[in-house]
């Protein structure tokens, strides 16, 4: 871990998530440790069904595990009531989804918005804040636009821009260049990296692209099954700029 | 969220449906329009019901007799309420009346003078009551609506007609202002005890009985000028020998010394030894000074009727319809909150991933419920206010139609409906309360979706 491991971000401890589907148990995350550095940017990799995703939604604290804990500044999200898991989700982390999820009646300007209504910040202070986040996805001259006026790539980086205007310290991004071909999907990875490097953001990219994690992320966790298979150091340490 | 936030997205997502969203609206102002027309009507019609009969000057009327005029023939004894039967009968004279008259909130005690009469016109006789009116009758609303004028002085010779009667004297009611008539009373003059001339009873008690002596019965005639015409009828129902349809000053009434029933009952059982009114209308101030003003009266030794009673049952008559057409009124908009809970369980469906989103980006379940519920609230409110609108509509329109109506069978018009504030402020609250009730079940349900399942949504 050649970067930012002065700390530690998030911390999952033996977390489980199983579904009961009439007489079958699924355990989509079985007892999974890990840690995430702060600063760090470390992908989850693997196959379709492995658990990844509904791993990062437990970190998002979208959802609550079964068994074990994940500590994030020190706080057990398993143990949070659903309004202070909001107040997680909305101050603490921010969310980039394979399917941009932007809301097509509203303008980029009201999307990027739409975490600051939630958080209750004054309406005076917005507008900066709005035009701050998407300057940092170089958007800024598509205020009005809405996202059925945008490319796939603008769209993504609307919906960057969105989970970044809270300020968050953590990213968590579920397959974000899954829509998008590979050289929007680059274009995407590199403003990850640049908020990570720049802004010291810890970021957990689920992916099932190998070649893209070994690009950019510091560490790949690779997940089968529900389980954590393998966490590695990527020789390429995500140095690529 | 704040409430400005909450309200901007809830108009903004009603905006985006809005075909849908208005047809509920729609639903919901239909709903609270049949309402308020409902209780416009009931309420109009109270209104209507109240001014006619306060038009008649009833209200803060009570009606005085003697208790030895008591227990005869009549209406008014039938009715009589309980009197205080501890205080002594006396003679209800002159020196009553003034002690009547100064009673705390006592506006006036006046004699009731009603007697039968013939009245000639274009010399024909057509036999009808006349009754006196007191100078008050000119401002407390009585007259009011009255073609032509009040009379001139308390002691004009002038009349004032009642409808009917004008017609039956005229087929151009209005062209009879102006005109003379005569009316042709029986005069009745006291006899003396023992012998001696007869004199009228009149001179010095006004309408007072002195019958000591008992009467005799003279024919005469008095020339009236007619200053107005009346289609209320201000002393109806009252008295006790049916309405009168000719009204003259009660000054006048009173020098006229003409023979009433009473009279007649007071030779025949021989109460009276001393001048004596046969009955006296009280006026109070309000007519909620008036059972404290009756109290005091038949502790006085005298007997009183008054309205109380019959108004208070009028009250809760209008209250009781006023309940059933506000029920009724309320079906259509229990019907509308249906709607309103369908919209927006649709919206739910159709939103379900947007939910999700605002779940990742940080909403939490009292957010989703609060946005949901300013949804319902907004289409309640707007629905409210075109409901209250469109229920204004209604009662104007069945008003209008009654009049046409009443127009065609030569009746004055008449406002049977009122929307008054209380009831535009009432409903528009009413639809909200019913539409956030409605929204009470599809705000629950968006806000413990789980968001990871609403963010896999298609």
């Amino acid at each position: 871990m050649s970067q930012g491991n002065n700390g530690v971000a998030i911390h999952a401890d033996n977390v489980s998530r199983h579904y009961q589907m009439g007489d079958a148990l699924i355990r989509a995350v079985d007892d999974v440790s890990l840690s995430v550095g702060t600063g760090e940017f470390l992908a989850l990799l693997g196959s379709s069904g492995s658990g990844k995703s509904t791993l990062l939604n437990l970190l998002a604290g979208l959802d609550r595990p079964t068994a074990g804990a994940i500590v994030v500044r020190g706080r057990n999200l398993a143990e949070m009531d659903t309004h202070e898991l909001a107040r997680y989700r909305s101050l603490t982390v921010g969310m980039v989804f394979q399917a941009f999820n932007l809301l097509p009646r509203m303008t980029l300007e009201e999307n990027v918005e739409l975490p600051l209504r939630l958080a209750e910040v004054e309406r005076a202070d917005r507008s900066a804040r709005v035009r701050e986040a998407l300057e940092h996805v170089h958007l800024e001259k598509r205020l009005a636009h809405r996202p059925s006026e945008l490319s796939g790539g603008e769209q993504q980086r609307a919906a960057l821009a969105r989970a970044l205007v809270n300020r968050p310290t953590i990213l968590l991004a579920d397959e974000p260049t899954g829509n998008l071909d590979s050289a929007t999907g680059e274009e995407i990875m590199l403003l990850l990296k640049n908020f990570n490097q720049s802004m010291g953001m810890t970021i957990v990219m689920v992916t099932h692209e190998r070649p893209l994690a070994e690009r950019f992320a510091h560490r790949i966790a690779t997940v089968a099954d529900g389980k954590l298979i393998s966490v590695t150091e990527n020789s390429c340490d995500g140095a690529q700029s | 969220m704040k409430i400005g936030d909450l309200t901007e997205l809830a108009v903004r997502n009603l905006r985006e449906a809005i075909l849908r969203n208005s047809l509920t609206t729609l639903g919901v102002a239909v709903g609270v329009a049949s309402l308020v027309a409902m209780l416009s009507l009931g309420v109009g019609l109270q209104q209507f019901a109240s001014q006619r009969l306060a038009n008649s000057g009833l209200f803060n009327a009570i009606f005085v007799a003697s208790r030895y005029n008591v227990g005869g023939n009549g209406r008014r004894s039938r009715q009589n309420q309980p009197t205080d039967s501890s205080t002594p009968a006396r003679p209800l004279d002159e020196s009553a009346r003034r002690e009547i008259a100064g009673l705390p909130n006592v506006n006036e005690a006046y004699p009731e003078i009603r007697f039968m009469t013939e009245i000639r016109y274009n010399d024909k006789p057509y036999p009808t009551m006349v009754a006196g009116m007191p100078d008050s009758a000119r401002t407390d609303g009585a007259f009011d609506g009255m073609q032509g004028k009040f009379f001139s002085s308390p002691g004009a010779d002038e009349t004032i007609l009642q409808i009917e009667f004008a017609k039956e004297l005229s087929a151009q009611p209005s062209a009879l202002i102006g005109k003379d008539l005569v009316l042709r009373y029986a005069e009745r003059q006291a006899l003396p005890a023992q012998g001696g001339k007869a004199a009228p009873s009149s001179v010095a008690g006004g309408n007072k009985s002195s019958t000591a002596g008992g009467f005799s019965v003279v024919p005469h005639e008095k020339k009236l000028r007619i200053v107005g015409i009346i289609s209320t009828e201000p002393e109806g129902g009252f008295g006790a020998f049916g309405r009168s349809r000719v009204f003259i000053p009660l000054a006048v009434a009173e020098t006229l010394s003409a023979t009433q029933v009473s009279d007649l009952r007071d030779v025949l059982n021989g109460s009276s030894k001393t001048s004596s009114y046969a009955s006296l209308t009280v006026r109070v101030k309000s007519p909620t000074q008036v059972p404290q003003v009756e109290a005091a009266i038949k502790s006085m030794g005298f007997t009183t009727f008054s309205l109380l009673d019959t108004t208070r049952n009028l009250r809760l008559f209008f209250t009781v319809i006023d309940l059933l057409l506000g029920i009724f009124g309320s079906l259509a908009l229990a019907v509308a909150t249906l709607g309103i809970v369908n919209t927006l369980v649709m919206a739910i469906l159709e939103r379900r991933r947007e939910i999700g989103v605002f779940k990742a980006l940080g909403a939490d379940d009292r957010d989703i419920k609060q946005l949901f519920f300013a949804e319902a609230g907004v289409m309640g409110l707007v629905g409210g206010i075109g409901g209250v609108a469109l229920g204004w509509l209604i009662g104007k329109g069945v008003t209008l139609g009654t009049n046409i109506y009443l127009s065609r069978q030569n009746l004055p018009p008449v406002n049977i409906s009122a929307v008054p504030l209380w009831l535009a402020l009432g409903a528009i609250v009413f639809a909200i309360l019913v539409s956030l009730a409605a929204g009470l079940y599809p705000a629950s349900r968006a806000a413990h979706l789980n968001p990871v399942e609403a963010l896999r949504y298609e």
